[in-house]
């Protein structure tokens, strides 16, 4: 059994293959595509922005958020940026360059053909948001201004202060609003998908709860598309939104869509340090202050002492007694390594006892250089809004003290299994953005999500869903009064109510802590067999107490956020086995998963290119029942995986 | 910390509403307003009694979900703050709080705390935009925008959308809101071709949705999040003044 894994890589050189590929697919005329249906689920940059194009091109497009309104969607978090490879700067950045960094960011294990499609539709990105009205940054010559980015040698990333996801999503909010307003787009705020609905083995609507009234509500298409983001509220504390989530990408996933890649999450390295444990959300710190901010810890145990005791503050310890441990180690990127690199750079210094709060969980990430070099002014300029929102939360001034900071889980690679057209293992599903699993490897770098998001709405999507939309022209619309639509309305209602049956002690929350911290201490930034194994015990032990023991208050035809709660987290208690199942069967260790038993004699991640280029694509066999693994070859046909290098 | 709470319950948009009090201790200074809600929320479950329906997600400060007037101010005490980054450092230890939803005639309750802003997605749809098909565009460098003009178009494009400018103004306007997204589109080259149109139905649409008229009181300014300025509603009459001219 298992997957026929086809990815649709077109053949051809390289560069040539999305070409190829669009001229190979077949298109939809526009009196068709009047007559199809499509929905989309999620309004982020992938949502957004694929509906509004879609809604451009004539198909009847029904658009569904949880939020209430689409502006919401935590797209919206992104501080620092969007990577374009327009060589603006002339730096000699290129496609290529772009592929090249993004592929090896992502430690090898993206396919080719995806990224560097990715690269190119990157500049049409930028272009398009411009037009739109997107604020971005500029020089006084009135051209666009560009920063860097972990990861990168050159300067390709766009910026809006520190509010570039919020820009961009405004952007494509505003195309969906012309849409709306046009009619060819219809919203469902404050809606959340259930269930998927699957006749004759393809994807034919979803079930969904109106989350004002309660109502369970049918709706049929001819494509359904998630957009719904990543999961890493898995660990319960995360960079994620409260209602961040991972149960439509669960519900497909349950009636047969592969799931690639689920262990592969990123952990963040520059997050304010967790403060006690009642806190229900971590804070990221744009990685754009990796541009002027230096990481460091002291070198001597006595100042760290001092510092914990509230002795000494860090600008008084001495210039020679610091260790730049991301200069000392890397110096050909310094401070901009990688985002998996820096957090266990962070990880090592502390376990190795110079945390430097009294939790022992930080290090400081420190403005003094670049604040002597460039002024206050300008630091004020470029960072303000980020420093200033350190310290209503901290109550320190990063103009006076470095900031602290510590790795928190932020962005999951993993997600539906797509091919090369983005449709998933049943026909008619689509999975875009981070809800897909398909273009950042086992590590994404910054300020490439939006890209992603984006490039998958603006300008692959719209294009793929018409091929498989062009075998559908002669496809009545979708009843919703069919056996397939009767019986999964009656799975969410079954599962609603036994919910609020159960009557337990344990509240929603207090059961999410206890699975994020099984996440965070057993499949978090460092992993072992024995930590994997006693993860998937315990998530089982406790899946099972609160399908006994857990307290959903309120009623199901009402706005009842503790019942929206309990069903994500009915999935997450699946979804936190199934990662810890995934970084179980991957020993090696690559990008975001570290397994501590494979480790070079600095300490670097060791990949094992003979026995794991693939991806793990797992499919649902049952409740309770393992999954089954099938493995997608990552062909590299272009660039030879070779140890990531970020020291020369 | 220990606080009394005086929170706004109102069991959907027909009931009538009232305020009920609660009591929440041991709370650290650190923490945030609504993980202090969450504390008592999840109190309130473990008691068998349904928790505070809020409207909140991202947590820091930009998606424009959370709201709430605390002790009358929108987003609490805090200057160009939304209420999820304020912290309990910010009020006395014993302190009573009365925490209340958005009152706006054009923001209806749908729970507790909870309001539907749709209007202010309908009055964007009515001409927030600027007329681009996908792909159907110029190479970005292609127009150069001097930086003042795109920071100004960026100050006004700051705006979250949260709501705290109509619930605050007297007169129920949103004219800030307005202002904010006709101001930083008509900053820019892209946003002029349509500015007119855009100003003047937008305008229209506000008035229809039941928002009330602007008298310069400056309250929205004081109260919104992002501090945006009452200088884009100057902008925003400017835009419309020209607009009905041409007429």
């Amino acid at each position: 059994m298992g997957f026929k894994l086809d990815a649709k890589i077109p053949a051809g050189e390289l560069a040539q293959k999305w070409s190829n590929h669009k001229a190979a697919i077949r298109v939809v005329s526009p009196a068709n595509k009047r007559k199809l249906d499509i929905i989309i689920v999620g309004t982020g940059l992938g949502g957004a922005s694929a509906a509004a194009s879609l809604g451009e091109l004539g198909y009847n497009v029904k658009v569904f958020c949880i939020q209430d309104s689409p502006r919401r969607a935590h797209s919206i978090a992104a501080q620092g940026g969007i990577n374009a490879a327009k060589n603006y700067q002339n730096d000699n950045d290129s496609v290529y360059r772009l592929f090249y960094d993004t592929i090896k960011g992502g430690d090898y294990r993206a396919r080719e053909a995806n990224v560097y499609r990715l690269a190119e539709v990157s500049n049409l990105i930028i272009d398009q948001c411009v037009a739109q009205g997107v604020p971005f940054a500029r020089e006084y010559g009135g051209l666009l201004a560009n920063r860097s980015f972990g990861g990168a040698q050159v300067s390709r990333t766009f910026y809006a202060r520190g509010q570039t996801g919020q820009q961009l999503l405004l952007g494509a909010y505003a195309a969906l609003n012309k849409e709306i307003a046009a009619g060819s787009v219809k919203s469902y705020p404050r809606h959340e998908m259930l269930d998927l609905v699957i006749e004759d083995g393809e994807a034919r609507g979803i079930i969904a709860r109106n989350l004002v009234t309660g109502e369970i509500e049918r709706f049929g298409a001819h494509a359904v598309v998630i957009a719904t983001g990543g999961y890493g509220n898995v660990f319960f504390l995360s960079t994620n939104a409260m209602a961040s989530n991972g149960s439509a990408a669960f519900q497909c996933y349950r009636k047969g869509a592969g799931f690639a890649n689920p262990c592969f999450t990123q952990i963040h390295p520059t997050c304010i340090p967790k403060h006690g444990d009642q806190q229900s959300k971590l804070t990221l710190m744009s990685e754009s202050l990796r541009n002027d901010g230096r990481i460091w810890v002291p070198k001597k145990l006595e100042d760290v002492k001092a510092l914990r005791a509230g002795q000494k503050q860090p600008s008084e310890i001495a210039e020679e007694d610091r260790d730049y441990y991301l200069e000392r180690r890397y110096p050909a990127f310094g401070n901009l390594v990688p985002r998996d690199v820096a957090s266990r750079a962070a990880k090592e210094r502390c376990d190795a006892g110079f945390g430097v709060n009294e939790t022992g969980l930080a290090v400081f990430l420190d403005f003094k250089t670049a604040i002597e070099r460039l002024g206050k002014d300008i630091i004020k300029q470029r960072y303000g809004n980020l420093f200033d929102m350190y310290e209503e939360i901290t109550d320190v001034s990063p103009y006076e003290q470095p900031m602290q900071i510590f790795p928190a889980v932020h962005y999951t690679m993993g997600g539906i299994w797509v091919d090369y057209n983005l449709m998933t293992t049943i026909p008619g599903l689509y999975a875009i953005g981070e809800a897909n699993f398909s273009d950042h490897g086992a590590n994404r770098l910054g300020a490439s999500a939006l890209m992603q998001g984006l490039a998958d709405g603006y300008f692959v999507l719209p294009y793929t869903i018409g091929d498989y939309l062009s075998h559908k022209i002669q496809a009545p619309k979708v009843k919703t009064d069919t056996p397939a639509f009767d019986e999964a309305e009656k799975g969410v209602r079954e599962k609603i109510e036994k919910l609020l049956s159960i009557n337990g002690k344990q509240s929603v929350d207090d059961i999410h802590k206890r699975l994020g911290n099984i996440m965070w201490e057993y499949v978090g930034m460092a992993r072992s067999k024995e930590s994997l194994e006693k993860a998937i015990a315990e998530i089982q032990a406790l899946r099972k107490e609160f399908w006994q023991d857990v307290k959903v208050v309120g009623r199901a035809d009402d706005f009842n956020v503790e019942l929206e709660k309990a069903l994500r987290l009915v999935d997450f208690l699946e979804l936190g086995e199934l990662m810890a199942r995934d970084a179980l069967i991957r020993e090696e260790s690559c990008g975001g998963h570290f397994r501590v038993e494979h480790q070079t004699e600095e300490g670097e991640a060791k990949r094992d290119d003979e026995n794991f280029v693939y991806a793990a694509v797992w499919e649902y066999k049952g409740p309770d029942q393992a999954p089954e693994l099938t493995k997608e070859p990552l062909n590299f046909e272009f660039v030879h995986p070779a140890q990531r290098n970020y020291k020369d | 910390m220990n606080f009394t709470l005086k929170i706004w319950r109102q069991k959907d948009a027909k009931s009538k509403g009232a305020f009920e009090t609660y009591e929440v201790e041991n709370i650290s200074a650190d923490t945030s307003f609504l993980e202090m809600l969450d504390i008592l929320n999840n109190n309130l479950v473990h008691a068998g009694k349904e928790p505070v329906a809020f409207d909140h997600d991202c947590r820091e400060g930009i998606c424009g979900m959370c709201s709430l007037h605390i002790d009358g101010q929108a987003h609490g005490p805090s200057q160009g703050a939304t209420t999820c980054q304020i912290y309990m450092r910010k009020f006395e230890d014993g302190a009573t709080i009365t925490i209340e939803p958005w009152r706006s005639a054009a923001f209806p309750v749908i729970k507790d705390l909870v309001v539907n802003r749709s209007a202010y997605d309908q009055i964007l749809q009515a001409g927030g935009f600027v007329s681009v098909r996908t792909n159907s565009v110029p190479d970005a460098n292609a127009i150069p925008i001097p930086k003042a003009d795109a920071d100004e178009s960026m100050d006004a494009a700051s705006c979250i959308g949260c709501g705290a400018c109509a619930a605050t103004c007297k007169n129920g306007s949103a004219m800030l809101f307005v202002a904010a997204r006709v101001s930083s589109l008509a900053k820019l080259p892209q946003g002029r071709v349509e500015a007119a149109r855009r100003a003047k139905a937008m305008v229209a649409k506000m008035d229809e949705l039941g928002f009330g008229n602007c008298t310069n009181t400056g309250a929205c300014q004081a109260e919104c999040p992002k501090s945006i300025s009452i200088a884009h509603i100057a902008r925003l009459n400017r835009e419309f003044l020209a607009a009905k001219l041409e007429d």
